[in-house]
């Protein structure tokens, strides 16, 4: 069986049995699906929750889950085995990002269940980029934390900036001008209009500046420490 | 199978191996004796490729451990206390998962449990596990490929002696249907039941090496017998000499229960080697 596979497999085993990583991906997409049934209220943005859950979404599950998923491995020394096996780093670090990034789909995919049918390719395109984004600064942070531990204490401020920094720039225009820059920000106004019409060079400048500097950031993180 | 020439190895000042050699032949146990902070687990580290020594000239199977592939990897098995488990894995997806790497089937995996005597904790996650059930599954998971060349630190430090004895039997076994084992060691009884080779490391050096009835008799200063008497009393004597015709009066006489040397273990040659217990830090 293809490394890779073996990998994933693993990692969706595992994800079942491991509730701290399951319920950050299941809930936001009941919450979505709950609120925008439960809650009508006049004069509220349509697909209010849809949007933002979405957006905040993106800005947790896969970033915590990747990074507390190497950091355990990592610390646990489960990492080390896996070498000695014939896992190529990279075979290790696609598979857990491709598992991540699928299971993040499907809740995206449940999400979406909100949406009338012409909206919902355009929403998971953006939710699948996202999600991208996310899991390769989650993956930096694994890589470079020692522990489980470390890894969580510095994805906080990130997940913070990143999934509260768009709901609360909704009413504070400071916050808005500063959360311009974040990813998070960018797909929310994608969200909003929920077409790429009006969304020009430079909210994809922005959105490819955040997408580089999380490859650097993980290009730096893997230089450092490696994954052993 | 293994061949060690000039190994060095440190970390920043710290001179942990200074220059190893030393042969392993296939099909055998090879053990390396020393005491904790010795440098055993440096050198299996430096072995199987997982770090790289200073100087010297290795080969492992015939091939630099540096130079290894992963597909060479896949011809060791690997035992260290640093290997870790996953937690909340059964005893057999922990193994399967690997079944799968290694392309080996599942029924291989569920008979290696069988093996280690985990059947019944088959289902049970790895972090319900006692820590000799722990062992016993880094056991299997380090055998269940069926590798030629085996490396094991430590694989009883800490255990039960009833484990233990079970380990024991396990890679006796193992050496007997043609594998190579490499294993460290503190433990002086250990060695002398397992071993065909050992090299006693001390402080980074080789302070003694070769079969450990061998190195026992090396150090038999005082050549003496010891008769334990049919009459419960013990007496030493000198071997060859007046003290030989006393020895064979006392068989002729049946006066005899037992005759022992009077040979050091293991744990005292090293004591005399190095000044220091094997137990102790280095
Ligand atoms: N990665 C490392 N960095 C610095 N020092 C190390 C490292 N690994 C081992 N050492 C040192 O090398 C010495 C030998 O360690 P080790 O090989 O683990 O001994 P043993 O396995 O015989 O107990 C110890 O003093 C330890 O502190
Ligand atoms: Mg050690």
């Amino acid at each position: 069986m293809s490394n890779m596979i073996v990998i994933i497999k693993k990692q969706l085993k595992d994800t079942l049995k491991n509730k701290t990583i399951l319920i950050q991906f299941i809930l936001f997409p009941f919450m979505t699906v709950l609120m925008e049934n439960a809650v009508k209220i006049d004069g509220m943005p349509t697909f209010f929750f849809t949007k933002l859950f979405a957006v905040m979404y993106i800005g947790m599950a896969p970033l915590t889950a990747t990074a507390s998923v190497i950091a355990e491995e990592k610390e646990k020394n489960t990492l080390r085995v896996l070498t000695m096996a014939d896992i190529r780093p990279w075979q290790y670090l696609c598979g857990i990002g491709i598992h991540i990034w699928m299971i993040c789909m499907l809740g995206a995919c449940v999400m979406s269940t909100t949406l009338p049918a012409e909206k919902i390719p355009f929403f998971l395109l953006i939710m699948g980029t996202g999600f991208i984004i996310s899991v390769i600064a989650g993956a930096s942070i694994g890589i470079f934390s020692k522990n489980q531990m470390m890894a969580t204490s510095i994805v906080m401020p990130f997940m913070m900036i990143l999934s509260f920094a768009p709901m609360l720039s909704l009413f504070n225009d400071r916050i808005k001008k500063f959360a311009t820059v974040v990813y998070t920000q960018q797909l929310m106004v994608l969200f909003d209009e929920m077409t790429f019409r009006g969304f020009y060079a430079n909210g994809i400048t922005i959105l490819l500046v955040n997408a580089l500097l999380c490859v650097l950031l993980f290009a730096f993180a893997y230089r450092r420490k490696g994954l052993a | 199978m293994i061949k060690c020439k000039n190994v060095k190895k440190s970390f920043g000042a710290h001179e942990v191996l200074k220059d190893i050699g030393f042969e392993a032949a296939r099909g055998s146990i090879f053990g390396l004796l020393g005491p904790s902070g010795a440098g055993k687990t440096t050198l299996i580290r430096i072995l199987t490729g997982q770090i790289a020594p200073d100087g010297g000239n290795i080969r492992v199977m015939g091939m630099d451990p540096q130079a290894l592939s992963g597909k060479d990897k896949k011809h060791f098995g690997i035992m260290m206390d640093n290997f870790g488990l996953y937690e909340r894995f059964s005893c057999i997806d922990n193994l399967g998962m690997f079944a799968d790497l290694y392309g080996i089937s599942r029924e291989r995996a569920l008979s290696a449990l069988r093996e280690v005597g985990l059947t019944d904790a088959a289902k049970r996650p790895a972090s319900d596990l006692s820590k000799g059930m722990r062992a016993r599954l880094q056991l299997a998971r380090a055998f269940m490929h069926e590798p030629e060349l085996i490396f094991l630190d430590e694989p009883t430090a800490g255990l039960d002696p009833q484990t233990m004895k079970g380990i024991h039997r396990f890679i006796l076994e193992k050496k007997k249907s043609g594998a190579t084992i490499f294993l460290t060691t503190h433990n002086m009884e250990e060695a002398y039941r397992l071993c065909d080779r050992i090299v006693l490391l001390h402080q980074g050096t080789i302070v003694e090496a070769g079969k450990p009835e061998e190195i026992c008799r090396r150090y038999d200063h005082q050549k003496r017998i010891l008769i334990h008497l049919a009459d419960g009393r013990d007496a030493v004597y000198e071997r060859g000499g007046k003290d030989a015709e006393e020895i064979c009066k006392l068989l002729r006489n049946e006066k005899v229960e037992t005759i022992h040397s009077t040979e050091p273990t293991l744990e005292s040659v090293f004591l005399e080697l190095t000044g220091k217990n094997l137990q102790e830090d280095a």
